[in-house]
């Protein structure tokens, strides 16, 4: 059964590694929101697996707290970011 | 070792499957929009069967209802924040023109085809 954990947590290890690459070198804000929710999620992602490898039960209010925190955090920066000045030449589409 | 946790133990794994191949799709794929799609599988459907997984794991314990809870946060929210990041995304012409077949969002804009 310590197989199992063991590669989940080296997917998710994995995954969260890839993310980091793309937050660090996306081009554009946008893409780096969209890697920094990838990678909150992965992160839920591991809590819960610790939670059920542990059979620990009080890190679950923390996966409830990174769910609403990172809604409200991706929600502000869509909201109150400063555009991009890249690719802005042929004027805005709507 | 019983037979929850072998049905724990694949939905874990499969949740953390879906969550590397959505990381291998945010490198790879070319625009932002795309890599929304790619995204929305640890956000949704990863999250959702590392939660059960860890649900029929701690079955019977009181924070199994936590765990229901997040599920449904993350149903509630994930829609919310992946419009306000594609409209967003699309209007800042992030989006390359030549990877889109059909573009309705500028045909309902403007009135007229591209």
């Amino acid at each position: 059964m310590n197989v199992v954990w063991v590669i989940a947590a080296v997917m998710l290890a994995a995954a969260a590694g890839i993310t980091m690459f793309r937050m660090l070198a996306g081009p554009s804000t946008l893409d780096r929101l969209v890697a920094l929710d990838t990678l909150i999620a992965v992160a839920m992602c591991a809590v819960g697996t610790w939670a059920a490898y542990s059979l620990d039960s009080t890190v679950v209010y923390g996966i409830a707290a990174l769910s609403l925190i990172s809604f409200v955090g991706s929600v502000s920066v869509t909201r109150f970011r400063v555009p991009d000045t890249r690719d802005r030449g042929e004027g805005e589409r709507l | 070792m019983s037979v929850a946790d072998i049905v724990s133990g694949v939905l874990v794994v499969g949740g953390s499957a879906l969550a590397l191949t959505a990381a291998i799709g945010i490198v790879r794929f070319p625009d932002t929009l795309s890599r929304m799609h790619s995204a929305t599988k640890p956000q949704v459907l990863g999250l959702l069967l590392v939660l059960a997984g860890a649900a029929v794991r701690l079955r019977g314990n009181v924070d199994v209802g936590i765990i229901v809870l997040c599920g449904m946060f993350t149903l509630i929210t994930a829609p919310v924040v992946a419009q306000r990041v594609g409209q967003l995304a699309y209007r800042e012409q992030v989006v390359r023109d030549n990877l889109l077949t059909i573009d309705e969002l500028c045909e309902d804009a403007r009135g007229e085809k591209r």
